[in-house]
């Protein structure tokens, strides 16, 4: 029996189409999500299904019936009923979703007045009851904080008492822990799929990441813009897509098989909504293209067990096969590292009181010591907040660090000036994680690339010095060499997607020819498919060009294809370091193991390593001993007394865990 | 919390005396004391002896800031300085050159300047706040368009033109209140109603189109779309989450005037003959009287400070996240 | 023959619209600043105000070409110029200028507004006007009747110079007429400019007509044209309007920019510094320094070869005073983004390449920042307009000979017990007033829209 029933929903904003006709059931107590890339129309079908769209999108036609009663017929008083009583809903950012000047409990209470007609103290008490039942420990003094008070997780798990106040039958949850890290991550899915049981609620859960889906979903829904192109049950969807898009979204996956090989990737972006569409949306898209796809739209086709398919192609979509692996393509001969980080520290004062004295500091980054071989790829993974971006700008002095060393081929960077670094800045190089903010709006194309050039005098390849017109030669084969054409270089960024955004940060990164590139989270805001065709560009400029890469990031899956060697980073620290086989395969850090465990698996798969519970602590208050003990299940006395030394396991394995084995 | 109003009260004292410096340069230094006594002698025919006289009378007679002549302390306290600019810390502004205490005056005068600016400011605050929410409950639909256009001309039209068609239209055509002046007590009210009235009426075009702004920007946040989630009809949206969250851009602009109301309005007193420190300013820039200009801008700039202070405690009080940290 | 004479503010002026020329050039080549200005010109509202805008720019910039006549020649004698410095209007206006009464005339009127004593005679009378419906002779039956004769000549006037103009802009671009105004031409917002123009076009083909012989708005105290006033006070007003922003900007671009950048000792030093500034009430800073440059000008008469160049200092130092007071708010606002855009990755990018820190701050954040520059420039406009007014009022304005929107009305509150009335000075002052701060008002609403990426509604 269907709690939701959707049928041909449209919503226009002027224009565009976001949603252009789509349908969709959900049994009572299912989950069923909702997959797509950004862009395909998914939050906005949620708004919609809640009648909360902004003022300039309109539900153009189609219906939406739940428990039988039409919503988009209900007047809006009736709809008001709905919202929240009948269909909860929790949002993508936790920070921003809550309002921050009424406390955890105003806000969980004033949905229960609504709903559950609760008033005074029995509102409270239910409150708190909410509160203990999404598992925030001490619930009764949590009411009267405010969202700031709250981490990250915390608050998504506030958002969900919100919603559950009303007693929903549905829960809508968009991209619900996109925001949250991993091991949170972890926390708040396990929190979602345990209420769904226990309440015997539907969830349309709406995310981009397969792994959430493979680890959540009962029913699967891809969305491809705005109409969806596949439906089908879990396991069928997983052993094997049926459209072309879901495989190409699975085949884009990075993770250790695929090393050394090339991803494979969709060419072109998805379409603007905008645009009309004649045959199948994915059709430019599509190496199965056939002429029929482009003259008629493709009508919904079933496979078996409940997995239909809107596409032309008998049976089964193809497999994508993955480039070859070229092989392990970095140079080891060398012996001598070309970085090398030694008790490297960046504090951050933290000033109080009459006279802003200086009271305690942030410890960013508190101790942390790296090498990095010419030619190889060295990953510095850890959760947001434990440094790992300060530390990639205090390698590069864009932060000047407190103590420690940083020598880049053997030269000393730290005690040099700023004048002095200068003609060192043509060696070392960073690429930044948001495309839409590293480059100048109001500089073309050609200037952003040349302005490295023209400020370290070097010509780029060929070192001819830096005259105008020699850099102006080497832009167009720089663009052409991140696989864009050279006649852009007049364009301006604002003409640019994601991901060729990230693609001209990194040619303007090549100019000066450098021999290291620090790149932060280079493809955390970029699509699944565009992250592929970033990491394809990476590691063919390895290949070619001997680079040596520091990868910033948080996605284990990106480490475990592109990574030679891996440096977990824990509240400031390196906790454990070695080759990414030792790593990822052998983790010896019970820290290394959890967050190894926490990462949703496509396949489904799950860990037997116990998820971690509570949240990493301020870097401004470190526990003492081992940072990690609050949170370590083996932790014991030692571990509360003093920070771990290294322990040194295989050739390259460096532990700080006196647990280690 | 303590430590930070200890702050900012510390951080004012600098400002103070930036002020008290900048006042005295441009009173003394720019001009010197001589220049001054010729103009309003009259240029052409003026004797040494006329203004040795003239600045006799107003203690300008002193070296500015260093006095050789004198011997001790008094090098520093015999100064134009000393007795023109650092006794304004203690009260003292001296006399107007009509003889009057310039202190004395003033503390007479703050009556009837709060008469007509608290009801002025609190009027029109309440006012401008509900038309803006009433064109955001309304918000793009013709009342909301109309309203901003109205908003718009109101704000095009000079202030002066609401004084003067204020007192023309209801003293003059109406016979409703009398055209100006004031007198104390319960009668004051027929004196107070039209400044007031126009006082409000003049401000509403810009605060409302202010107040709005605000309320728009808050309307778009994402707690906004969690609270009509909830189910939460849109009166209680407005009220209990946008105005809250609007407050605190609000106060930053409201709160700093308060004090300064004391000082009155120098059109609206000038216009009605209200005996407040708004006209008192305006008849001594008027008749170029130097001691009451310099007191009054030594004394807006510490009342402009006291509200810099209390838009600062303002923020702990609407703001958790200023009150918790 | 005349002797041109440039005076300070001219010159300014004409900076100003050089530099206006030169950044609209630069502006083209520049995609997101053509974009954004395209939204500009597609918005009917806004091309309507820019065109009453035009008219009082154009009106002013008449207003700004100064010149002294030739006098006389005198046989063998040098050429000999006049001491009164007049403008291209004055030129044009000179029927106006000239037609002096004696006092106070009503609108349209054929007497002086008040009894006289005349010669032969002990009644009182109201003295007929030496040019206000003076052609009429003796015989005062046709007053009104010549009025409409008037009034429809001057609107067939304005309405055959409207079709020219509109037509001719249709054969250039090659539209039909009636096409063009039903719907309107692709690309700019045309339709609404010559629909503006229609009633501007008539009002100024009744002002004509109806001028060349009554007194449209009446005559003042010592019998000068109204209306003559009030085409003069635009100058005044758009000069203060404009100057004020253009000495202001640079200090507050600088110093927002260098305290936002560079922070430490150098940001404390900046915001202490406007702190301080704003701290004291803007009227009375201005009205304290404004006494005591009327102290510098009276003292120093040698200055000033002509009554018309005194006044001009003075008016250059108003838009100085008002320029230094309120720079302090543009400076805190590029301040704060400066804060926020030396965050962004793009400044981190060159600082990787080690480009110096003015160079970023030239390239980087500047042009980033000129968009709130121009919002700034243009939502200044109207109010420093509105506080000319108030400031001449309460006697800090401009100077007492200079013919503004200010003095106009404080001369003319003095005749406000009077009975009846004397209202057309006001009713002509606040009308243009508020003809000219609407107009800026719409078009500077409609700029912030186009570039505050922020801006809703």
């Amino acid at each position: 029996m269907s709690i939701l029933e959707v049928r041909d929903l449209a919503i226009h904003i002027r224009e565009a189409r976001p949603v252009d006709g789509i349908s969709f059931d959900i049994a009572a107590g299912e989950c069923f999500t909702l997959l797509g890339e950004s862009g395909c129309g998914k939050s906005m079908t949620a708004l919609g299904l809640m009648r909360l769209l902004p003022a300039a999108a309109q539900v153009v036609s189609g219906s939406v019936g739940f428990e039988g009663r039409d919503l988009l017929a209900l007047p809006e008083s009736g709809m008001r009923e709905i919202r929240g009583g009948g269909i909860g809903m929790i949002f993508q950012e936790p920070a921003t979703s809550l309002n921050p000047v009424l406390s955890v409990g105003r806000q969980i209470v004033e949905a229960l007045e609504l709903h559950a007609g609760l008033r005074g103290a029995a509102a409270r008490t239910r409150a708190a009851e909410l509160l203990d039942q999404v598992g925030i420990p001490d619930p009764r003094r949590r009411l009267d904080e405010f969202p700031f008070q709250l981490s990250g997780g915390l608050r998504q798990r506030v958002m969900i008492a919100c919603a559950l106040a009303g007693s929903p039958r549905l829960l809508i949850a968009d991209e619900p822990t996109t925001a949250l890290d991993v091991t949170i991550q972890a926390q708040v899915l396990d929190l979602l799929d345990d209420l769904r049981r226990k309440q015997d609620m539907a969830l349309l859960l709406i995310t981009h990441d397969l792994g959430v889906v493979a680890r959540m979903a009962d029913r699967i829904g891809v969305m491809y813009a705005g109409q969806l192109v596949e439906e089908a049950p879990r396991a069928a969807f997983f052993a094997q897509a049926a459209h072309p898009y879901s495989v190409r979204l699975f085949a884009a996956l990075p993770d250790a098989e695929r090393r050394g090989g090339r991803l494979a990737t969709i060419p072109g972006s998805v379409p603007a909504a905008e645009v009309r569409h004649l045959g199948c949306r994915f059709a430019d898209r599509c190496s199965e293209v056939m002429a029929e796809c482009r003259s008629a739209p493709p009508p919904w086709r079933e496979i078996v067990g409940g997995q239909r398919v809107r596409c032309f192609l008998p049976g089964a979509a193809p497999a994508v096969a993955a480039g070859v692996g070229a092989g392990d393509t970095a140079a080891h001969a060398e012996t001598r590292p070309l970085l090398s980080v030694r008790d490297l520290q960046v504090h951050f004062p933290i000033r109080r009181g009459l006279l802003q004295r200086a009271v305690g500091a942030v410890r960013a980054v508190d101790g942390m010591s790296l090498q990095l071989m010419p030619g190889r790829t060295l990953a510095l993974v850890g959760e947001s907040g434990c440094g790992k971006t300060t530390a990639g700008k205090a390698m590069l002095q864009l932060i000047r660090p407190t103590a420690g060393s940083v020598q880049l081929d053997g030269v000393e960077l730290t005690t040099r000036s700023t004048g002095e670094l200068r003609p060192l800045r043509a060696k070392m190089q960073m690429v930044f994680q948001d495309p839409f903010a590293s480059l100048n709006p109001r500089l073309r194309i050609g200037d952003i690339i040349a302005e490295g050039m023209q400020a370290l005098g070097t010509g780029g390849k060929g070192d001819g010095g830096g005259s105008d017109r020699e850099v102006a030669t080497k832009v167009g084969p720089l663009l052409e060499q991140v696989g864009l054409r050279a006649e852009m270089v007049s364009r301006y960024p604002h003409e640019f997607s994601g991901g060729q955004r990230q693609r001209i940060a990194i040619a303007r990164a090549l100019a000066v020819n450098p021999q290291l590139l620090i790149c932060d989270e280079p493809t955390s805001a970029l699509d699944v498919s565009v992250q592929a065709q970033i990491l394809n560009l990476l590691s063919d400029l390895q290949r070619d060009l001997k680079l040596a890469y520091l990868f910033i990031t948080h996605n284990i899956a990106v480490v475990d294809y592109l990574a030679h060697d891996v440096a977990v980073m824990y509240l400031g620290r390196v906790v454990e370091s070695g080759s990414a086989d030792e790593v990822l395969r052998a983790p010896r850090h019970p820290y290394t193991k959890a967050l190894l465990a926490a990462v949703p698996r496509v396949d489904g798969a799950k860990s037997e390593v116990p998820k971690l519970a509570g949240d990493m602590p301020s870097p401004a208050n470190p526990p003492p001993g081992c940072h990690f003990h609050p949170r370590c299940p083996l932790a014991d006395e030692a571990c509360r007394q003093s920070y771990p030394g290294e322990t040194r396991f295989a050739a390259t394995q460096v532990v700080r865990c006196f647990k280690a084995l | 919390m303590l430590a930070y109003i200890i702050r900012r009260l510390l951080y004012a004292i600098p400002i103070l005396i930036g002020v008290n410096l900048l006042t005295f340069a441009l009173f003394f230094v720019v001009n010197t004391p001589d220049d001054m006594a010729r103009m309003q002698l009259g240029v052409k025919r003026v004797t040494p002896e006329a203004i040795q006289k003239w600045k006799a009378e107003r203690g300008y007679d002193q070296p500015l800031v260093w006095n050789s002549a004198a011997a001790g302390t008094a090098t520093v306290t015999e100064t134009i300085f000393f007795s023109k600019s650092v006794r304004m810390f203690v009260g003292d502004f001296g006399r107007a050159d009509d003889g009057r205490d310039i202190a004395r005056e003033i503390a007479t005068r703050m009556g009837p300047s709060l008469a007509i600016a608290v009801p002025t400011f609190v009027l029109g605050l309440f006012v401008a706040i509900s038309f803006a929410l009433l064109l955001v409950f309304f918000r793009a639909t013709a009342l909301d368009i109309s309203g901003v256009v109205l908003c718009v001309a109101m704000m095009s039209i000079s202030g002066l033109f609401y004084i003067i068609g204020g007192q023309w239209l209801v003293s003059k055509v109406w016979h409703l209140v009398p055209i100006s002046g004031y007198s104390g007590g319960v009668d004051a009210a027929k004196f107070l109603i039209l400044p007031v009235i126009i006082g409000v009426i003049g401000g509403i075009g810009a605060s409302t189109r202010w107040y709005r702004t605000i309320f728009l920007e808050e309307i778009t946040r994402d707690y906004v779309r969690t609270a009509r989630a909830k189910g939460l009809p849109e009166r209680v949206v407005l009220f209990r989450h946008v105005l809250r969250n609007a407050l605190i851009p609000i106060l930053t602009g409201v709160v700093v005037v308060i004090p300064t109301l004391f000082m009155g309005s120098l059109l609206t007193e000038s216009f009605f003959g209200i005996p407040g420190l708004g006209s008192y300013t305006i008849d001594a820039i008027n008749a170029q009287d130097f001691a009451v200009v310099r007191s009054m801008v030594f004394i807006g700039s510490v009342l402009y400070i006291v509200g810099l202070l209390l838009t600062d405690l303002s923020y702990t009080l609407a703001d958790p996240r200023v009150r918790l940290q | 023959m005349i002797q041109p004479v440039v005076l300070w503010s001219d010159a300014l002026l004409f900076v100003l619209i050089a530099a206006i020329v030169a950044l609209t050039l630069w502006a083209r080549r520049q995609d997101a600043l053509r974009a954004a200005w395209g939204r500009v010109l597609k918005d009917g509202m806004a091309m309507a105000a820019a065109t009453v805008l035009a008219v009082f720019v154009l009106i002013g910039l008449l207003d700004s070409l100064h010149y002294r006549a030739r006098l006389p020649a005198q046989p063998g004698a040098e050429a000999r110029y006049a001491v009164e410095v007049h403008s291209a209007l004055d030129a044009l206006l000179s029927d106006l200028r000239q037609r002096g009464e004696k006092t106070y005339s009503a609108p349209l009127a054929t007497h002086l507004f008040a009894r006289e004593a005349l010669e032969n005679s002990t009644q009182r009378e109201f003295p007929r006007l030496q040019h206000g419906g003076a052609h009429l002779g003796a015989d005062l039956s046709g007053h009104e009747f010549d009025i409409a004769v008037r009034v429809s000549r001057g609107c067939a006037g304005g309405l055959v110079i409207w079709l020219l103009l509109v037509s001719a802009w249709c054969r250039w671009r090659g539209v039909a007429v009636v096409e063009m105004l039903k719907v309107g031409a692709g690309g700019p917002a045309i339709r609404p400019v010559f629909l503006t123009l229609l009633p501007i076009l008539l009002l100024f083909g009744i002002a004509i007509a109806v001028g060349g012989g009554y007194h449209v708005f009446g005559t003042d105290k010592v019998g000068q044209d109204v209306l003559y006033l009030s085409l003069k006070s635009i100058r005044t007003g758009l000069l203060i309007g404009t100057l004020t922003t253009l000495v202001m900007l640079p200090l507050a671009v600088l110093l927002g920019i260098l305290a936002g950048y560079v922070g430490g000792w150098v940001d404390d030093l900046i915001q202490y510094l406007y702190t301080t500034l704003s701290s004291i009430p803007g009227v009375l800073l201005i009205a304290a320094a404004v006494l005591m440059m009327q102290v510098i000008i009276d003292t120093h008469p040698e200055w000033f070869a002509t009554s018309a160049e005194r006044a001009d200092a003075r008016l250059l130092a108003l838009c100085l005073i008002l320029g230094m007071t309120s720079w302090t708010g543009v400076a805190r606002l590029l301040r704060g983004e400066t804060l926020k855009l030396r965050e962004l990755e793009f400044v981190q990018a060159a600082q990787a390449f080690g480009v110096g820190r003015f160079a970023i701050m030239r390239r980087h954040i500047l042009p980033n920042l000129m968009h709130i520059v121009l919002i700034a420039l243009v939502m200044d406009f109207s109010g420093l307009v509105l506080a000319e007014a108030v400031l001449s009022y309460v006697g800090v304005g401009v100077d007492p000979t200079t013919i503004s929107f200010g003095t106009m009305i404080n001369t003319a509150r003095m005749e406000l017990a009077r009975e009846p009335m004397v209202w057309w000075s006001l009713a002509a002052a606040f009308s243009f007033m508020f003809a000219l701060v609407l107009a800026a008002n719409l078009f500077a609403d409609a700029v912030r829209d186009a570039f505050d990426p922020r801006a809703s509604a």
